[in-house]
C-alpha cells in the first residue's frame, strides 16, 4: 500500500473543499435553514409523526443526513469531474496509486465533507430545537455510510458524465427523487400502500430512517435490519466502481 | 544490459482507427532519445501506453524491466512524463501542486529540498506562491516538467516541450534536458522541430501513421540519406528547365533553385553541363549536406506521396 500517496490525496480533497468552505459548507446550511423556516411554520401544527416527537425534531434529523448525503455527492462529483474535464486528472493516473488507494482517498474526503455539514446544520438548528442523542454511534455509523455511499455514487456519475449536463441529470434525476422519497419529510407508514411499498425498495430510507434512529431511540424499521441494507447497498456500490476504476472505464482508454 | 524502456508488438486500436500498428523498439538505458513523427502519427498514444494511462490493444512495454501492466507500481516510479497538454489544477500555488505531487509518490517532507531545487533550476523561485491560474504558457510548461520530476525519475520523457515556447525559454530547456541527461538520465523527446532532435538526440526513431519507419543512431539516419542539396542562384527566373533535371528539383522560388541529387548517381559535372547547354546562366552555387529535416520528409510525407 502507497499509504502516504494516499494519505496526500485525502489531505488534498479535505483541503479541496475547506479553500471554498463558504460555498462548501456554509451554503448548504443555509439551504436547510430555509426549508426549515417553510415547513416548520406551515406544518408544525398540523403534522404528527410520532407521539413524543414534535416535528420539527422529525424533520431536522432527516434534513441533517440529507445534507450529509448530498454534499458527499457533490464533493467526489464536482471535484472528479473537474479534474477530468480540465486534463489535470493525469497526475492522478501517473502515480503509483492502485485504484483502492483513489477510491479511498476520495470516498475518505466525501465522508469528512458530509460529516462537517452534519455537524455545522446540526449547530445551525440548535437554535430551532436541540435534539436528544439516543445512540451517538449509531448517529455516526449511518452518517459515515450514508456519505459514503453517496461519495461513492458521485464518483460513478463522474467517471460515467461527458458534460456537466450529465452530473447534474443524475443529480436532479435520481439522488434528489430518492431522498425526497426516503422519509425526510415525512413517516413511510403513512404513504398510501402502493408508494409505501415502493418507499421500501429504496435505499436511502433505511439511511434516513436509521439516522433518526441514533436521535430517539424509534425507527419505523428494525435499525439493524436498516444497517444491514445500508451496509450492502454500500458494498455493492463500492464494488462496481472500483470495477469501472480498474478497468480504467473512460479514464485509462 | 536491461532497456530503459522495452516496447514490443504494441497495437493500439479505437474503434476502426489503428493508432499504433504493431511498434516494437527498445530506448536505450541513458540515452537521448527522440520521437518523431507528423500529427497523428501515434506518438503521444505509445507514450501515454508507457505512462499506463492508455492501455495497448495488444502487445507489451517494459520499463526498465517492469511489465507497466503488472508492475505499474515499479515502472510508474521509474517514469516522468510532460505531457503534450497543458492542464494543471487551478485550485492550488506552485509549490502546492507540487508538493501533493511529491506526495502522491509516497514522498514527505524529506523532499522539500529537491522540489525548491526544481524550482530554482526551472526559474520559477518567484512564482513559487502563485496560483497556478495566473501563470503564462511557459510558466505553466516549467511547472509541468517539475511535477514530471518530483520524484526523481531516472527516465524521462518529454512530450513535445518546446511547443508555443519563446525562444529564450527554448535554449533553457534544452540546456536543462541536456543536464539530467549528463547526470544519467534517460531522455525522450518528441518534437516537431526537427532540427532541435537533431541537436540533441542521439537516436532516433521516426514513427509514420503508427509504424516504426526509422530507428537509428542520429549520425547513421543522416548518412543513410543518399541525396545532398544544389543550392543555384540563377540571374534570370524566367527558364525551361532541361527534361532530365525537372524531377530533380526539390524547390524553385524566385531565383533561387534547389536541385536535389543522388550522391552517388548524379554528377555535379553533368548537370551543370546540362544547364549550360540550356543557357541557363547563375550567379552562385553551393551544395548542402542534408538535415534531419529532409531525411524525415523523405521517410513520412514522401512515401505517403509513392502510394
Ligand atoms: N482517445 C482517443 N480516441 C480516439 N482516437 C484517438 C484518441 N487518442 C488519439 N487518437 C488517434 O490516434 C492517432 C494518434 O494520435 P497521437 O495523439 O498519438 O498522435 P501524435 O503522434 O502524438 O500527434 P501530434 O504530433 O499531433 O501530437 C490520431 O489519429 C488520433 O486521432
Ligand atoms: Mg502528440
Amino acid at each position: 500500500m502507497n499509504w502516504y500517496g494516499l494519505y496526500t490525496l485525502f489531505g488534498k480533497e479535505v483541503w479541496r473543499f475547506m479553500k471554498v468552505a463558504s460555498q462548501t459548507i456554509l451554503t448548504p446550511i443555509i439551504t436547510v435553514l430555509l426549508y426549515l423556516l417553510v415547513f416548520v411554520s406551515v406544518l408544525e401544527e398540523h403534522v404528527t409523526v410520532y407521539e413524543n416527537i414534535s416535528y420539527t425534531a422529525f424533520l431536522i434529523s432527516g434534513l441533517i443526513m440529507m445534507s450529509i448525503i448530498q454534499n458527499a455527492f457533490a464533493n467526489t462529483s464536482s471535484s472528479f469531474f473537474q479534474s477530468k474535464m480540465m486534463g489535470s486528472l493525469i497526475f492522478l493516473l501517473l502515480p503509483p496509486l492502485s485504484t483502492f488507494e483513489f477510491y479511498l482517498a476520495f470516498i475518505g474526503a466525501a465522508v469528512v465533507r458530509g460529516l462537517v455539514v452534519g455537524l455545522g446544520v446540526w449547530i445551525a438548528t440548535l437554535w430551532f430545537i436541540v435534539l436528544p442523542i439516543y445512540n451517538l454511534w449509531i448517529l455516526l455509523c449511518f452518517a459515515i455510510l450514508g456519505s459514503a455511499i453517496l461519495g461513492t455514487l458521485g464518483l460513478i456519475a463522474s467517471i460515467w458524465a461527458d458534460k456537466w449536463d450529465q452530473i447534474s441529470g443524475f443529480q436532479n434525476f435520481i439522488i434528489l427523487p430518492l431522498t425526497f422519497l426516503s422519509g425526510v419529510f415525512y413517516r413511510i407508514d403513512t404513504l398510501p400502500e402502493f408508494w409505501q411499498k415502493i418507499s421500501y425498495y429504496n435505499p436511502f430510507f433505511y439511511m434516513i430512517d436509521g439516522f433518526r434512529y441514533g436521535f430517539f431511540g424509534i425507527s419505523e424499521m428494525n435499525v439493524a435490519i436498516s444497517l444491514a441494507i445500508v451496509c450492502l447497498f454500500f458494498t455493492a456500490v463500492s464494488a462496481f466502481c472500483l470495477w469501472i476504476l480498474h478497468i480504467g472505464y473512460k479514464i485509462r482508454y | 544490459m536491461v532497456a530503459a524502456v522495452s516496447i514490443s508488438h504494441i497495437y493500439k486500436h479505437y474503434g476502426n482507427l489503428h493508432a499504433l500498428k504493431g511498434v516494437d523498439f527498445e530506448i536505450p538505458k541513458g540515452s537521448f532519445f527522440g520521437l518523431l513523427g507528423p500529427n497523428g502519427a501515434g506518438k503521444s498514444t505509445l507514450i501515454n501506453i508507457m505512462a499506463g494511462l492508455v492501455r495497448a490493444t495488444q502487445g507489451t512495454v517494459r520499463i526498465l524491466d517492469h511489465d507497466v501492466r503488472l508492475q505499474w507500481r515499479q515502472a510508474r516510479h521509474a517514469l516522468g512524463i510532460v505531457p503534450q497538454e497543458l492542464a494543471i489544477d487551478p485550485f492550488f500555488t506552485v509549490h502546492e501542486v507540487l508538493r501533493l505531487q511529491s506526495g502522491y509518490f509516497g514522498l514527505g517532507r524529506e523532499n522539500t529540498p529537491w522540489i525548491d531545487e526544481l524550482l530554482h533550476v526551472l526559474n520559477l523561485s518567484d512564482k513559487a506562491n502563485t496560483n497556478l491560474q495566473k501563470l503564462s504558457g511557459g510558466m505553466k510548461r516549467r511547472v509541468l516538467i517539475a511535477l514530471a520530476l518530483v520524484h526523481k525519475p531516472p527516465i524521462v520523457v518529454l512530450d513535445e516541450p518546446t511547443a508555443g515556447v519563446d525562444v529564450e525559454l527554448r535554449q533553457v530547456l534544452w540546456e536543462f534536458a541536456n543536464d539530467l541527461h549528463q547526470k544519467g538520465h534517460t531522455i525522450v523527446l518528441t518534437t516537431h522541430y526537427i532540427e532541435e532532435a537533431e541537436r540533441l538526440c542521439e537516436k532516433i526513431a521516426i514513427l509514420n501513421e503508427g509504424q516504426l519507419v526509422a530507428l537509428d543512431n542520429t549520425s547513421v539516419l543522416l548518412a543513410r540519406y543518399p541525396y545532398r542539396l544544389l543550392r543555384l542562384s540563377l540571374t534570370c527566373h524566367d527558364v525551361i528547365l532541361p527534361t532530365g533535371l525537372q524531377d530533380k528539383v526539390q524547390s524553385f522560388l524566385k531565383n533561387e533553385l534547389v536541385l536535389r541529387l543522388h550522391k552517388e548517381k548524379d554528377q555535379i559535372g553533368e548537370i551543370l553541363e546540362s544547364l549550360r547547354g540550356a543557357n541557363i546562366q547563375f550567379s552562385d552555387l553551393h551544395t548542402e549536406e542534408p538535415g534531419l529535416e529532409d531525411v524525415f520528409l523523405s521517410l513520412t510525407s514522401r512515401e505517403k506521396g509513392k502510394k
